[in-house]
């Protein structure tokens, strides 16, 4: 008989870190006790269950806390043998990580302060964003994820999950911020069919969010980032993701795509 | 025993992260080639192996290069399965995983914003350090190491503060105290310290504190050592 075992996930419906685990749970169909956070209200569960970061998503497994998404979404992976999401050679695994710190060390809070800025400092960051992307093209190019439909191969793994949910911000700040160029499909094609195909998942549509959700959301944080007084810096002064990193209870109108919530 | 042309580490003699990947290669018996790099200066073979980064330490493995101290350890552990360093329970595992990445992001942040910064931002890193040790002190009650009885992952992961921490107080001129008010963290720096791996495999001190020191008058971020 199995013995009857408890998981609970909190979370936030904008928060990319939690779709990673709620996509990985869906693809290995675990059932879970879903959590909806309000960031700037944080339950006493969850910081009792995360008080060194008092961050979303914490998964709850038979009463035992597990923190920050990567660092989740390998328990699950080690927990839950079926549908596995990393790979099994260790090269290719020592590769997936270094990506995955990759999206989450330098992509993810560059397009935080492509969002959270403007001027000057926002072309700086427009830039960088485009010279990350430029090594991811390189690499599904090139690299040892040559000819893959997807990172993970011919279903999605790890990378794809942590890359992938966060990607489909870029789209949606485009909308927001005219004139902002995130993925070009000309400059990023393997990028940009990758991200596409990720995208045209069923359990994907079936975790993150409708773009018109998303886009009205992002839409009212940047208007809202964009009303406060600027420093000469032209960065927003106002907590963001972006910008404190180790600040875990930032206001929970900003996406938190970037170093904040692991 | 592994030839030692298969497995080969660029390194640079001050940096904690590279001696984090040699206590691993050594506590699983692994012979490896050791190339010093002159970080201002760096080799065509690093900048080829580690493109992106451009940092040491880089393991190359059979010619494939494994970049990040935290991810080369979990790949050592993966392909040379004797003596592990990560532990088998994956709750355990995850544990292991968290703390070596809150030492690495929050400790390193706090240490390099008291190392660099003067006045009260040096005084608010050294605060928020301190309230970080005590998280790690409170983590070693009734363990001897991180990792159980004997040295693994989180201990090489958080062995930087063992050597490095006390440098660079020693260098930048603060205090983090933890001799004075973190009992459990101060004992295992010694044990630590005193496990043959670890002594036999640290760079002289007093060398490293002027380099430390050199470093702190560049007033540059230049990353030496990091990942």
């Amino acid at each position: 008989m199995e013995k009857f075992s408890s998981l609970k996930l909190f979370g936030s419906w904008a928060s990319s870190y939690t779709h990673r685990v709620q996509l990985a749970l869906k693809l290995k169909n675990i059932q879970f006790e879903y959590i909806e956070e309000d960031l700037s209200n944080k339950s006493e569960a969850l910081l009792q269950s995360n008080p060194i970061y008092k961050k979303v998503p914490v998964l709850v497994h038979d009463d035992r806390p597990l923190v920050e998404s990567v660092i989740i979404l390998q328990y699950v992976d080690e927990v839950w043998n079926n549908r596995p999401i990393l790979p099994t050679d260790p090269y290719e695994r020592a590769v997936v990580r270094f990506w995955c710190h990759f999206a989450d060390d330098k992509l993810g809070p560059a397009v935080g302060v492509v969002f959270a800025s403007s001027g000057d400092v926002q072309k700086a960051a427009v830039d960088q964003v485009h010279e990350n992307l430029a090594l991811i093209e390189r690499e599904l190019r090139e690299g040892y994820f040559k000819g893959r439909k997807f990172f993970g191969g011919d279903s999605i793994g790890l990378l794809d999950i942590v890359l992938g949910c966060g990607s489909y911000w870029l789209a949606v700040f485009e909308e927001v911020m005219t004139g902002v160029k995130l993925v070009d499909p000309e400059a990023f094609p393997l990028f940009h069919a990758w991200l596409r195909e990720f995208e045209a998942l069923d359990e994907v549509k079936e975790t993150i969010p409708a773009v018109d959700k998303l886009l009205e959301y992002a839409k009212a944080v940047r208007a809202m980032l964009v009303g406060h007084c600027m420093g000469n810096t032209g960065v927003i002064e106002t907590a963001t993701p972006a910008t404190t990193a180790a600040s875990a209870t930032t206001t929970a109108s900003v996406p938190d795509i970037t170093v904040d919530s692991s | 025993m592994v030839a030692s042309a298969a497995v080969r580490l660029f390194g640079m003699w001050a940096s904690p992260a590279v001696r984090r990947v040699e206590w691993a290669l050594k506590l699983k018996g692994i012979e490896y080639e050791y190339i010093e790099e002159d970080l201002s200066n760096k080799s065509s073979s690093l900048l080829e192996f580690n493109p992106i980064n451009k940092q040491v330490p880089v393991l190359v493995h059979n010619c494939n290069p494994i970049v990040e101290s935290l991810v080369i350890l979990e790949y050592i552990d993966e392909t040379w399965k004797d003596n592990p360093i990560l532990p088998v329970d994956p709750l355990e595992r995850a544990k292991a995983r968290f703390w070596a990445t809150f030492v690495d992001v929050k400790c390193r942040e706090e240490s390099r914003k008291a190392f660099f910064m003067e006045g009260e931002e040096k005084e608010k890193a050294i605060e928020n350090l301190q309230v970080q040790l005590k998280a790690l002190d409170e983590e070693l009650e009734g363990k001897k190491f991180f990792s159980g009885d004997h040295i693994g992952y989180t201990d090489l992961a958080v062995g930087w503060m063992t050597f490095w921490l006390g440098v660079a107080e020693e260098a930048a001129g603060f205090k983090a105290n933890y001799d004075v008010k973190f009992p459990n963290f101060s004992r295992w720096i010694k044990d630590f310290l005193a496990e043959p791996v670890i002594k036999d495999n640290l760079p002289p001190r007093e060398k490293t504190v002027e380099f430390f020191r050199a470093f702190k008058q560049l007033g540059s971020c230049t990353k030496v050592n990091q990942k």
